[in-house]
């Protein structure tokens, strides 16, 4: 019988020559994420242990990037914490240089990796072809010791992609489609895995913002085949595939949908949940008091281009704040070299240093009572954001910025 | 002016700061009475709890000095602290704290000369009295003793347009 | 008998001749109230019972503290600011301009000879281009507001001379230090300070800014500079009669002279936890960092973004130390963007914060822990102003700030 990708990915991090859905497997992991969400924890549980070890500190990476720069004694003093334990053990450290997700995007995944990381949006990883999911800090730890862990082996979700989304309609309209369509727990404990020729045309930065998501839907891990567009973003990053693994034809499936992506249309996920998906249209003219462009969902530098295109010689509305936010230095860097940021800036927007910004709701620009955001976050949770009285809508790049433009949700085809 | 008082002293040193006195952390609080508990934490984190109405702050020079936020007088009036007796004051806290009623003493002697825990009797305008020796204290310029005996530049302003 | 600067610019407003310890009433011509204190100087303005502001157009209204904002609360003080504005007419609101002390002179407020207060003790920057200026509380503030008048006893002079060519690795924060060491922090309590001689009259208006940016630091009331033809450029005004009547006499009469010689300057920081604990780098060379912060209304404009750049270019910040740069307006982010400036920061991995104060008020922008050490280029160093009391924070020039941030320890430029 065929095997879905996960199952060869984690059959494979087994040391087996196959294994099915349903099944527990130990398995040796390729790379250890942890940010500073919890890292801390980690380490106080770490130096409780009996005998404390490191299984292998190559395949550590710490990324400080919810709290950068610091906001208050609490969060600087777990960021001591980390850095201290990162420069004693030698472990990859990375400190203001993005969104933890892009960072490994861009500098550590590659395809067949089967890789832990203490924050959910883990399973972004699959862009490239790599499982990854989220864990919390005593699987991370019970890992970063014995440098395995277990696994119920997931069944798997398909999505065959065909078409071609239609002009001022992202990658991020069409994943929140599904998951309004799916729900939020529509994936639990499963794989949700994207193919189909419709695939071939999503750029990478797509990509990322297509699996990162599918933990909305309670998906274990999001994967998708390598092919060309994969293999040159690899290579413009210096890395080679540790493997290449695609579902067979004869794998089996929990269930299977084909979407034509002509079909999807801008949405909106209205508070509080990120499955309470309407098209945008049913949004237009709420009000909002701030907008966010970021994240390691949206905060690429393709997402930036489109916020620039849409905002270039305007300016953001009156008393609305505006923030820009790279996900990591390289794609700062980018925006810088292209002009983007000084659009911007120009208009009125708050380009800030990488980092999780608002999305994380806790130092850079949370709102206050009763406010409305719109926004390029994973989530919007009730108080995601700041006050528990407060609102989050998400949307795409460009919707975000025409709504910072007018003041109140709209599309950008209306400004 | 008011009649005299009796004061428990509670001694700081020199250069005092509004950080100290209250931390920008706690600025953004809507009330005075929620600051209160983070007063002087920086420097002495229990002293907040521990100064009881009537108490006085005897410090060395230029206390209050930095910032121009008024919480920092309004805080130290709502612990009650009767007055403050300081080698001297920094500029714009001298000026808050007259616009918020509270008693600022100018001295040169007493802060090297008492210890916390002390009791001082205050005659406003005239003396401080502490362990049986006098200290002699000034009296304020006439504009400033209007916005005191007004009760802060609030009310005086309130009377002025006609409200009080 | 003669005038000093502030004597002149006071006697000017009220029309009369003025001595110091006059206790005079002016019209005040700007007042600037930032986002910590909005929400107060409301509140007591409603109190005291006024039904209008007096002069709308004479009120700044400027977010900056709190932004990014790091607190639920914190943007209560934006919306009870956007409200006050719109029902007392008041238009000029800057909600994601920078740092109000570089705003009012930068975006065409005060200019040479006016008077204006703010509830913000670093008001007394706006001397650099010879207005006299200084922070009061809100309740003052909101006084103010509703009569456009404010009582200020006129002040005696400190005058400051310093003639001759500062050393490459000097600037004027160096300068501004190491007189604030000599005066002490109370040094110039009440008192108003005249910056004069040949060094600063070479100086552009941004390096005296900061200077009568920290004039505060000693206790001042105000730190003054005579407006010259690079004032009135900054300004965009003539440098007509009117201005060049801006100067002290020559027989005015000063409480106090102190004399430098530009070329005995050295590089120095300020030590924890007070600003007049003023040492030579020369001395601290060698003690470890693990943050450095370039910004703040003392240092944040473009040219320490440009002086810290090239001294970084082609380096990078050294291992688990992290810089912070945080420009002090939009337009000088811009400015750091179009000439490379910004570029050659974050390749040397200095990470670029959004403009506004920043670490400087400790609501953010890279709050340190117990124990840790932070060079910075900001005006206090006050016991747990950026974090805990046991954070050490040293003040320095630009040039310092870099060089220490590619060692990761104390070094001179």
């Amino acid at each position: 019988m065929g095997m879905t990708m996960a199952e060869k990915i984690i059959a494979a991090a087994a040391g087996k020559e196959s294994c099915k859905a349903g099944d527990i497997e130990t398995v040796t992991l390729d790379r250890l994420m942890s940010n500073d969400g919890t890292t801390h924890l980690t380490i106080d549980m770490y130096n409780n242990l009996k005998h404390p070890r490191i299984a292998d500190v190559d395949k550590l990476v710490w990324v400080i990037d919810h709290n950068i720069p610091a906001d208050s004694p609490k969060t600087a003093a777990s960021h001591k914490k980390m850095r201290d334990f990162a420069r004693e053990h030698g472990i990859t450290f990375y400190e203001g240089e993005g969104v933890c997700h892009q960072v490994m995007m861009e500098k550590h995944v590659r395809p067949g990796e089967l890789i832990f990381g203490a924050d959910s949006h883990t399973c972004a990883y699959g862009a490239l072809g790599a499982f990854g999911t989220g864990v919390g800090c005593t699987d991370y730890l019970y890992a970063m010791v014995t440098g395995t862990s277990w696994l119920l082996v997931p069944e798997t979700i398909r999505f065959n992609l065909h078409g071609k989304l239609n002009k001022g309609v992202y990658a991020r309209d069409l994943i929140l489609t599904i998951i309004g369509r799916i729900s939020a727990n529509g994936a639990n404990y499963k794989a949700m895995e994207f193919a189909g020729e419709g695939l071939h045309d999503l750029s990478i930065a797509d990509r990322i913002s297509i699996c990162n998501l599918c933990v909305e839907a309670g998906a274990k891990t999001a994967l998708m085949e390598v092919d060309d567009v994969a293999m040159e973003y690899l290579k413009a990053h210096g890395r080679e595939p540790k493997a290449l693994f695609a579902s067979d034809e004869d794998a089996v499936f929990a269930k299977v949908f084909d979407i034509d992506l002509s079909e999807i249309q801008p949405i909106v996920a209205k508070p509080h949940f990120v499955d309470s998906v309407v098209p945008a249209s049913e949004c237009e003219g709420t009000k909002i008091n701030e907008a966010f462009l970021g994240s390691c969902n949206n905060g690429r530098i393709e997402d930036l281009r489109v916020g620039a295109e849409v905002i270039k010689g305007k300016h953001v509305a009156e008393g609305v704040r505006f923030l820009v936010v790279p996900a990591s230095r390289e794609v700062y860097k980018q925006a810088l070299k292209e002009g983007l940021l000084d659009i911007f800036m120009a208009a009125g927007a708050m380009v800030m240093n990488p980092n999780c910004s608002v999305c994380w709701g806790a130092c850079q620009g949370v709102i206050g009572e009763g406010e409305t955001l719109i926004s390029t976050g994973t989530r919007n949770f009730k108080g995601r954001a700041g006050h528990k009285d407060s609102y989050v809508y998400l949307a795409s790049a460009a919707t975000v910025t025409a709504s910072a433009v007018e003041g109140f949700i709209t599309t950008a085809d209306k400004l | 002016m008011s009649d005299k008082f009796t004061a428990r002293i509670w001694v700081l040193g020199d250069d005092i700061d509004t950080d100290i006195i209250l931390p920008t952390e706690y600025l953004a609080f809507k009330t005075v009475e929620e600051m209160k508990p983070y007063a002087f934490s920086p420097l002495r984190p229990n002293l907040a709890s521990q100064i009881q109405p009537g108490d006085m702050i005897v410090a060395g020079n230029n206390f209050g000095c930095g910032s121009s936020r008024e919480q920092a007088p309004e805080v130290v009036k709502a612990l009650g602290v009767s007055c403050v007796v300081a080698k001297s004051y920094a500029r714009i806290f001298f000026r808050n704290a007259i616009n918020n009623g509270l008693l600022l003493i100018e001295n040169q002697d007493l802060y090297d000369e008492v210890k916390e825990g002390d009791i001082a009797e205050v005659t406003p305008g005239k003396e401080i009295v502490v362990n049986g020796k006098s200290y002699e204290i000034a009296s304020l310029p006439d504009n400033l003793l209007e916005i005191l005996e007004a009760g802060g530049l609030v009310k005086a302003m309130r009377k002025r347009n006609g409200l009080d | 008998m003669g005038k000093t600067l502030v004597e002149k610019i006071i006697g000017n407003k009220v029309g009369h001749d003025v001595k110091p310890g006059d206790i005079v009433t002016v019209d005040v011509d700007w007042c600037m109230i930032d986002d910590i204190m909005v929400p107060f100087a409301v509140q007591k303005f409603e109190e005291m019972g006024f039904s209008k502001v007096k002069n709308p157009d004479s009120v700044v209204l400027i977010y900056d503290h709190f932004l990014p904002a790091t607190q639920v609360d914190d943007t209560r003080h934006f919306r009870e600011g956007d409200e006050f504005a719109k029902k007392y007419g008041i238009k000029n609101v800057h909600r994601t301009d920078g740092i109000c002390h570089q705003l009012m002179t930068e975006a065409g407020y005060v200019k040479p000879g006016d008077i204006a207060f703010g509830t913000d003790s670093h008001t007394v920057t706006y001397g650099c281009v010879g207005a006299f200026s200084t922070g009061i509380g809100y309740t003052e503030m909101a006084g103010i507001l509703g009569t456009g008048q404010l009582w200020i006893k006129v002040p005696e002079t400190i005058k400051i001379e310093i003639d001759g060519t500062l050393p490459g690795n000097v600037t004027s924060k160096d300068i501004i230090l190491r007189i604030i060491g000599d005066l002490t922090a109370s040094g110039a309590t009440y008192q108003a300070i005249e910056f004069t001689g040949s060094t600063v009259e070479a100086m552009s208006v941004a390096s005296r800014m900061t200077m009568s940016n920290m004039a505060v630091e000693a206790g001042a009331k105000c730190g003054l500079f005579v407006p010259d033809d690079k004032t009135c450029d900054y300004c965009k005004i003539q440098y007509d009669d009117s201005i060049k009547a801006l100067k002290p006499d020559n027989d005015a009469k000063y409480s106090r002279i102190l004399r430098y010689r530009a070329e005995d300057m050295v590089p120095v920081l300020a030590c924890p936890s007070l600003v007049d604990n003023i040492h030579p780098v020369s001395e601290l060379k060698g003690t470890k960092v693990d943050q450095v912060f370039l910004g703040s209304c003392t240092n944040g404009r473009l040219e320490d973004l440009r002086t810290a750049a090239t001294i970084l270019k082609g380096k990078h910040v050294a291992p688990f130390v992290k810089m912070i740069v945080t420009p002090a307006s939009r337009k000088i982010y811009r400015e750091a963007l179009a000439d490379g400036t910004l570029e050659i920061l974050s390749d040397a991995g200095a990470i670029i914060t959004t403009p506004g104060c920043g670490l400087c008020c400790g609501r953010g922008g890279g709050i340190l822990s117990d124990n840790e050490v932070v060079v910075a280029t900001n005006n206090r160093n006050f016991l747990g102003r950026m974090g805990t009391s046991k954070v050490q924070i040293y003040l320095a020039s630009p040039a310092t700030a870099a060089a220490t941030a590619i060692a990761g320890k104390i070094t001179e430029a």
